[in-house]
């Protein structure tokens, strides 16, 4: 059955995807004749040439982290959440509750609070399309991209109707409290004697971020939990022979994706925004699944993946500010990455495969040759 | 009389908004009675709302722009049968990339070409598809009750709505009353048993993907070239997705496609009037319910509350020969 080596299939198959994904970007740049040489630096530059811009970057990263770990976990269940979008605008609402009707002591304190309302605002939505899936047989995908619908709508109703202060325009919450503001990276660093970028969003999330990564991979990988989570995704009747329940898989692996999905707003709303906007997501929902795709589902593969989009963004940013070159290139480079890491995953994989067995054929195993 | 034209004028805008909606419907409809999933409805629209704005602006015929917007559509329509037949990738992943790539390639070209910050310069004149009068229109117009709607209602719609609407028997006749239909509705089902007749599984499915792309092509076009007049980044604005949740109502049938899509072109009407339901019922809507209803309504068909949609059985699985 395994007829490529392990690192070839983690890192060599992913690999060439983004490579074939990289030429094609480069080859759109060319064709709305700009440079992609020219264009690559400047990105590189934004993103990664101060500390302005490696804050930009890590707090993009710190979203995508979230959200592509919250697909990460669902696609070990062999589910596809396209419903992160939801899940964080709801975490959102569940972020702005917290801040706005809790007197909060300290930012410690508050960035705890706000992590469990988002978290459970989120999963509570994914609960229900998690639900029907479940008991009622209705296809995940669907419902979660209804939801992701239903959301915006509630969002909108909930922001123009509700929680919009009298007198204010836009559909917006008032502006949290000053106790509830997240340090920055600029405040962390500063007493360890770094300099780094004042104006950058990045925030203490980023550590949450992190903690979030160890924490999915301690779950996936060395609980038990997170056995039954892998078997039922490997086999459905496999896991149901077994004694595992599906119910509980898909409803316990929906509510932390949507918990983890929901948690993407302590960044963006808490730390950023520090007030709920309409459409404070941005897309990141979505980005998530490019970036559970291209870290192959592994904590850590998401780790730098969203380091990777959190750069192509910055970047994007910044090619958008200076040349002709629309934000949307991003969009572009992101939906390769989604087709070659994941729809045209097998047009790499076959080739490859039938490459490592000629191989294996024409060296036969080195002991017997010893041996004669 | 007041009323009975205002409700004329709804239901106009119904039909307006109904047809974008039920071409894509009937796009999925295709392939996904032969056991392909397409959420890249949405993609293929905009794709092909860009290209024909665009082609009809270059040229100034909004005929070429048509051929052009469809050509687009089948092209990414392609893409999505090579990643989910060819190489039995995963449907819906490949779905979410044709989306995005519609999303982020139209506004790049559209920069590039005509730098209007992604949108295409106004359409006028050829390069858009004006309204027909139906023939005696403005002569019967005075007869009372059936004039206006003849004229208001049925008359006065781009050649794109009468396509679309005659697309519906159409799309009956060939899925339950050809071969060519039986085979397709039975790959969907059962592709093995198709497999062993000796007919092309692959052959089928390509077929069928083929045509969700020409009907997404036109749909695309409606909405640049008729509905409005040029292309503006993400334009589609989740049709695709409603057409999606209209194909589900729908249960996979093309009359009821018809149906459902206008029932749900009948919320976007009223989202825009909301005068209309005051004044009729006496009640308060709020705009944001009806811009959720068709998703809360399908999330309830979907769940079996009323009545089970029971999608084609093969759907979202390649299939694989040496099985």
């Amino acid at each position: 059955m395994d007829v490529m080596p392990k690192w070839a299939e983690i890192v060599l198959v992913p690999l060439i995807s983004l490579l074939l994904a990289a030429v094609l970007s480069a080859l759109v740049i060319l064709a709305i004749g700009e440079d992609p040489v020219a264009a690559v630096k400047l990105m590189v530059n934004g993103a990664l040439g101060s500390s302005y811009g490696w804050g930009y970057t890590l707090y993009y990263a710190t979203n995508f982290m979230f959200t592509g770990l919250a697909v990460a976990i669902a696609f070990h269940a062999r589910m596809f959440n396209i419903g992160g979008e939801g899940q964080a605008a709801l975490g959102g609402l569940g972020v702005a509750l917290v801040c706005l009707y809790i007197p909060w002591p300290h930012w410690s304190l508050a960035l705890i609070g706000a992590a469990v309302g988002a978290a459970i605002f989120g999963a509570a939505w994914a609960a229900i399309p998690a639900y029907l899936q479940a008991k009622r047989g209705s296809h995940i995908v669907i419902t979660t991209i209804m939801f992701n619908f239903i959301a915006a709508s509630v969002l909108n109703y909930v922001l123009v109707n509700l929680l919009r202060p009298a007198g204010q325009m836009d559909p917006a919450t008032a502006r949290f409290p000053e106790a509830v503001h997240l340090p920055t990276l600029h405040d962390i660093l500063a007493p360890i004697g770094i300099n780094f970028s004042k104006a950058a969003p990045a925030n203490v999330s980023l550590l949450l971020a992190v903690a979030a990564c160890v924490f999915l991979w301690v779950l996936i990988w060395r609980t038990r939990l997170g056995y039954e989570i892998r078997a039922y995704g490997q086999s459905e009747p496999a896991a149901e022979y077994a004694g595992i329940s599906p119910v509980k898989i898909i409803m316990v692996s929906m509510l932390i994706s949507g918990a983890l999905a929901g948690m993407m707003a302590t960044n963006n709303v808490m730390g950023e925004a520090e007030r709920l906007v309409l459409n404070s997501v941005e897309g990141a929902g979505f980005i998530g699944i490019a970036v559970a795709l291209m870290g192959r589902s592994h904590p850590f593969g998401v780790f730098l993946a969203a380091i990777l989009f959190g750069f192509l963004y910055q970047g994007g940013a910044e090619l958008a500010l200076w040349t002709s070159i629309p934000r949307e290139l991003i969009v572009v480079i992101q939906a390769l990455v989604i087709l070659f890491t994941g729809a045209l995953d097998n047009m790499v994989r076959m080739p490859l495969e039938s490459i490592f067995l000629a191989a294996r054929r024409r060296t036969p195993p080195k002991p017997e040759r010893k041996e004669g | 009389m007041d009323i009975y034209l205002t409700l004329i004028q709804l239901l106009d805008s119904t039909v307006r908004l109904a047809t974008p909606l039920l071409l894509a419907c009937l796009a999925g409809l295709y392939s996904e009675r032969a056991g392909i999933f397409d959420i890249g409805l949405e993609g293929k629209m905009l794709a092909a709302a860009f290209f024909s704005a665009a082609i009809a602006a270059m040229t100034g015929s909004v005929w070429i722009g048509l051929l052009a917007g469809i050509a687009s559509s089948m092209v990414l329509s392609a893409i999505h049968g090579v990643a989910s037949i060819t190489f039995r990738g995963n449907q819906l992943i490949s779905g979410v990339a044709i989306n995005f790539l519609a999303a982020g390639m139209t506004v790049l070209i559209a920069q590039a070409w005509f730098q209007q910050g992604g949108r295409t310069p106004s359409l006028f004149g050829g390069g858009r598809f004006e309204p027909i009068t139906l023939p005696f229109a403005e002569a019967l117009q005075d007869v009372p009750f059936l004039g206006p709607l003849y004229y208001e209602l049925i008359s006065g719609h781009s050649i794109l709505v009468y396509a679309a609407f005659a697309a519906v028997p159409l799309t009956w006749w060939l899925l339950f009353r050809t071969r060519f239909g039986l085979r397709l509705r039975a790959v969907g089902e059962n592709p093995a048993a198709v497999d062993t007749a000796g007919v092309s599984v692959v052959g089928l499915r390509f077929a069928a993907v083929g045509i969700c792309g020409l009907l997404c092509g036109i749909a695309g076009a409606y909405l640049s070239t008729a509905l409005q007049a040029g292309f503006v980044k993400d334009m589609a604005a989740g049709r695709g997705f409603i057409a999606l949740a209209a194909l589900i109502f729908a249960k996979w049938r093309p009359w009821h496609a018809l149906y459902a899509t206008l029932l749900f072109g009948l919320f976007g009407a009223l989202e825009t009037r909301p005068d209309v339901i005051e004044g009729l019922t006496g009640m308060k809507v709020q705009g944001q319910l009806l811009a959720a209803l068709p998703y809360v309504m399908t999330v309830i068909i979907l769940a079996g509350f009323v009545g089970k949609a029971i999608p084609p059985r093969a759907g979202g699985e390649p299939y694989v020969k040496e099985r």
